[in-house]
């Protein structure tokens, strides 16, 4: 079985950057372009060599800081009525305009992440059933096969009105999103229920796409699925605690 | 006034989503004066208390929060895990909040990557909505931040927002 790992150690090349600009205190309106290139393009192939899916984005900002550096290099020998409107025009200029504006933003997200969020630091009332105290329930929760799923499946599928399944939907949507989807919500709620998965765009892709993600991720044991009676809601719980390191 | 001042209590108490002061008014038919003069008179006595949780004052309307400190218990109670968003999806959804309306495209560059899964993850949150289309060619569609967005963070409105910290002019 092969885990994809995703180590989203750098936001974009943007935050690559401005890492780069950090770690070697360099000041921002003046970069040596020479010295954050050649470390920029080392960090890339660190990147790799370590698996990860390297975003096109991270390339086309190598070939932006490459074409700096070389306008950098040149000497400014453009003829002299072209030349004039270029003077004091900094090649740098629009990266570290780019640079600041995407700075500013970060520092606005960790300040929205340093708020009282709802349902993470302060609760209103009632916004999430309790859970039921360990032991009092006599429900028999019975783990659920492929048959149970297929059912519940047939039974979403049948209750989707005609004209919803005529919908044409030009939404891209692949097996692995929806995988990845049930993942992290399983990682943020630690259960979902299959209904709850089904939620928002009840077309019939969306129906289809999320079973088959199911399915494969019972297959790869990563998922188990529970149902408290024929016909109950079936919920789907992680097959295993998740190690802290995700080793 | 005592009578009042209950009565608005026990609506604030019974509402579902922060209630504005006109919603009060509009229900109970009292002058918008003795309205304001009860909520706040129950915002103070709660925040004398030193309670569990305050009456707090939230897109646009008031509604009873528990305080901060005891949220690991709550958590337990609730059988959840802290719901968090990822860095990226903080950073396209400050850029959305800051700048909204706005076209992907836009954020895109900001961000310096393709902000597509995020923005569509904020939008299945529903802390991002589609607010219309941007009258250029291809008609792109136009970004912004929801009233649950303003719930969530404890915001009255987008104007509470802290400023964004200066960058258009390179200094010299």
């Amino acid at each position: 079985m092969s885990y994809e790992v995703r180590l989203d150690i750098f936001q974009g090349p943007l935050d690559l950057l401005l890492y780069l600009i950090k770690k070697n205190e360099i000041d921002i309106y003046n970069i040596p372009i020479a010295l954050i290139t050649q470390q920029y393009l080392e960090t890339l192939e660190w990147m790799k060599s370590l698996n990860l899916d390297l975003a096109g984005e991270y390339l086309v900002l190598a070939s932006t800081l490459l074409l700096i550096k070389s306008r950098m290099l040149l000497p400014d020998d453009s003829p002299e009525g072209a030349g004039e409107d270029e003077t004091g025009e900094d090649p740098r200029q629009d990266l570290v305009r780019q640079l600041l504006e995407y700075q500013a933003f970060k520092e606005a997200a960790l300040d929205l992440d340093g708020r009282p969020w709802l349902e993470r630091d302060v609760f209103k009332r009632g916004s999430y059933p309790d859970l039921p105290p360990a032991g009092t329930e006599e429900e028999t929760i019975a783990e659920v096969g492929i048959v149970e799923l297929v059912d519940a499946f047939r039974r979403v599928i049948s209750s989707l009105e005609k004209e919803e399944l005529m919908q044409i939907n030009s939404e891209k949507l692949s097996v692995t999103d929806r995988i990845n989807e049930i993942l992290e919500r399983l990682r943020e709620a630690g259960q979902v229920s299959f209904q709850e998965l089904l939620e928002g765009g009840r077309d019939r892709r969306r129906i289809v796409y999320t079973f088959l993600a199911i399915l494969e991720l019972m297959k790869l044991r990563m998922i188990k699925a529970y149902q408290t009676g024929p016909f109950g809601p079936i919920r789907i719980f992680p097959a295993v605690e998740e190690e802290p390191d995700g080793a | 006034m005592e009578h009042d001042k209950a009565l608005v209590e026990a609506l604030l108490f019974a509402a579902e989503t922060p209630i504005s002061l006109d919603r009060l008014r509009e229900i109970l038919d009292m002058p918008k004066e003795a309205v304001q003069a009860a909520v706040l008179d129950l915002q103070r006595e709660y925040q004398e208390r030193r309670g569990g949780f305050t009456l707090e004052e939230v897109a646009g309307g008031f509604q009873f929060r528990t305080l901060p400190e005891y949220s690991a218990s709550i958590r337990k109670m609730k059988g959840r895990g802290p719901s968090s968003l990822t860095p990226a999806a903080l950073e396209t959804l400050a850029v959305v909040a800051y700048r909204q309306p706005i076209v992907k495209a836009d954020i895109d560059r900001v961000r310096g990557v393709d902000a597509g899964g995020t923005l569509k993850g904020l939008v299945e949150k529903k802390l991002v909505r589609i607010v219309g289309r941007k009258d250029v060619p291809g008609k792109p569609i136009l970004y912004g931040t929801t009233r649950r967005f303003l719930e969530i963070f404890d915001l009255q409105d987008l104007a509470e927002l802290p400023t964004l910290r200066e960058f258009g002019e390179l200094a010299e």
